[in-house]
């Protein structure tokens, strides 16, 4: 029989978070703090409004874009929060999570052998997203001393004639590290200035800690030049309802919306008249969520600086990314022993790339309680190591 | 600071003061004396404990009786609701818009006890017309608390 496959899809490697998962699921009575998604609930009136729109049998097709609804009130969001200005008609588009509209960009705009540079540690989906839309990845290799944001610098040295691409992933997972608007409008000019485009994913824009997040689309000149990709699944608690979307000018959208239309049709039905209630009236359900992430960043940011584990501050998203070199382990090896001797699921920071070794994802989607019994067994197993090596 | 001290309070009066102050970013002090101003000031009322009494064998009965009262000249319906709320067995006493005047809530350990509550001391006040009492059945939430157990977390253990 011939191979029945393509040669691009067997050099792309499982996801490393897999890996571990896999690991962990085989154990038994294991305390994760290795999830991706909020542990709240979807609250309860966008739940009643998916299922108002079931009771009614609204289970057809949307336009391909999406819910006129929908749409505009997207576009009011990124007025409200970013002044900036959104046609609904042709520069939104509503997706399968931000991860479709993350694939969906890349082969929007990518020739091959164009270059797309991705800043790492950052989510898993980035490089095997670009490889498969023909275009090569570049890594940028973010810095514990800059708090693993990105700086001017790192992109000017990575930039090439064939670049097309910078991909902005930020409020970051799995560093939790948010970007200013000066480090943004620093970004910006070399952005314009090399004529490249940025893929900008603020999936975590509402879980902010230390003021509002700012969009790159918001800095002059920078709205002409980026896909700007958002979604429900963090803000809203709606992860298991696949709803994102992306925002771009015409000229990008149009064709974006080209794949989306011939391979997916369009988001499902029900979470988008849910979504449109989230936007409406979910205000105060985020703020409370983000006042609750906030308590557990603190508390976790102390119990760290009572074990004397080195963590910069991060600021966003729900994950902080505290250094473990003190231990002489790599990442994944002390992930693992974590978790054979403590039986705590974390994720080895080197899942999210290279540039991750030396540190751990932890992620705060969870119980102050659980948190609480997770700490004290960090404590304990660090407090062995250390006795261990001395 | 204040309201943020009370939405934590609300769900959890244990909490001890060094782990609030680090949730709020803050020192255990300004906290502590948040705290005690708030209860100088009658914010902070009491710190009560949530039980669900069906759990153990010492059984309970809760009611809920609305009252129709004719108000005093003078007083409204403060008078005839300081008689009422004195009683140790009412659990809650509030002034009601709509059909009725007051609604009460009360605990008593048997369903004679409440009706003998109702028949001998709330009816018998000058200013009652009448009485309807509800008993509770199960309580689904109480003080924002859901009472059924809570669900397993289902997520991916990594995701």
């Amino acid at each position: 029989m011939r191979n029945p496959l393509s040669k691009t899809i067997v050099t792309i490697k499982p996801s490393g978070i897999r890996k571990f998962f896999d690991l962990v699921n085989e154990m038994e009575g294991v305390i994760s703090l290795g999830v991706g998604e909020p542990d709240f609930d979807t609250p309860w009136h966008i739940r009643d409004e998916g299922i108002y729109a079931l009771e009614k049998g609204k289970t057809f097709y949307t336009s391909n874009s999406g819910l006129t609804e929908l749409r505009q009130e997207i576009a009011n969001y990124i007025k409200r929060t970013q002044g900036v200005t959104y046609d609904p008609k042709k520069e939104i588009m509503v997706t399968v999570g931000g991860s479709e509209a993350i694939d969906v960009a890349f082969r929007a705009m990518l020739d091959p052998e164009d270059e797309v540079l991705i800043p790492e540690p950052s989510y898993v989906s980035y490089v095997p997203c670009a490889v498969l839309a023909g275009g090569k990845p570049v890594i940028i290799d973010l810095k514990a001393e800059n708090d693993f944001r990105l700086t001017a610098e790192e992109v000017i040295e990575k930039i090439t004639e064939k670049t097309k691409i910078l991909v902005l992933p930020f409020p970051n997972n799995p560093t939790g590290s948010v970007m200013g608007k000066e480090e943004l409008e620093k970004i910006a000019k070399v952005v314009i200035e090399k004529d490249i485009f940025v893929l900008s994913d603020e999936i975590y824009a509402e879980l902010t800690y230390n003021g509002k997040h700012v969009s790159i689309t918001s800095i002059e000149g920078m709205r002409e030049r980026t896909v700007l990709i958002n979604g429900f699944s963090k803000a809203y608690a709606m992860t298991g309802w696949r709803l994102g979307y992306a925002c771009a000018p015409e000229v990008i959208l149009k064709q974006m919306l080209k794949i989306h239309q011939y391979a997916i049709m369009c988001a499902p039905t029900t979470s988008q008249y849910a979504a449109v209630e989230a936007l409406k009236n979910g205000d105060k359900d985020v703020e409370e969520m983000r006042r609750s992430y906030n308590h557990r960043r603190r508390f976790l940011m102390n119990a760290f600086r009572e074990m004397g584990l080195d963590c910069f501050e991060p600021f966003g998203a729900f994950y902080v990314f505290p250094c473990i070199k003190e231990f002489g382990m790599t990442s994944e090896e002390f992930a693992t022993k974590f978790l054979m001797e403590e039986k705590v699921a974390t994720v080895p920071g080197t899942a999210f790339g290279a540039s991750g070794e030396g540190f751990l994802r932890i992620s705060y989607a969870y119980s102050l309680e659980t948190l609480k019994i997770a700490m004290e067994k960090l404590a304990k197993f660090i407090t062995k190591l250390r006795n261990e090596k001395a | 600071m204040r309201e943020e001290i009370l939405s934590i309070l609300e769900k959890n009066s244990k909490i001890d003061i060094k782990e609030l102050a680090v949730m709020l970013g803050t020192n255990e002090e300004t906290v502590f004396n948040e705290i005690t101003d708030m209860e100088r000031e009658g914010i902070i009322c009491g710190y009560h404990t949530l039980i669900d009494w069906d759990k153990i064998d010492n059984e309970k009965v809760t009611a809920l009786i609305e009252v129709r009262v004719t108000p005093q000249r003078g007083q409204g319906f403060d008078y005839v609701a300081e008689r009422i709320y004195n009683y140790p067995e009412v659990h809650s006493v509030y002034l009601i818009s709509g059909g009725f005047d007051l609604l009460i809530t009360l605990q008593g350990k048997s369903l004679r006890e409440v009706s003998a509550f109702v028949s001998d001391k709330l009816s018998t006040i000058d200013s009652v017309l009448s009485t309807a009492t509800h008993f509770i059945l199960k309580k689904y939430k109480d003080h924002g608390t859901i009472m059924a157990a809570k669900p397993k977390d289902t997520r991916e253990v990594i995701s």
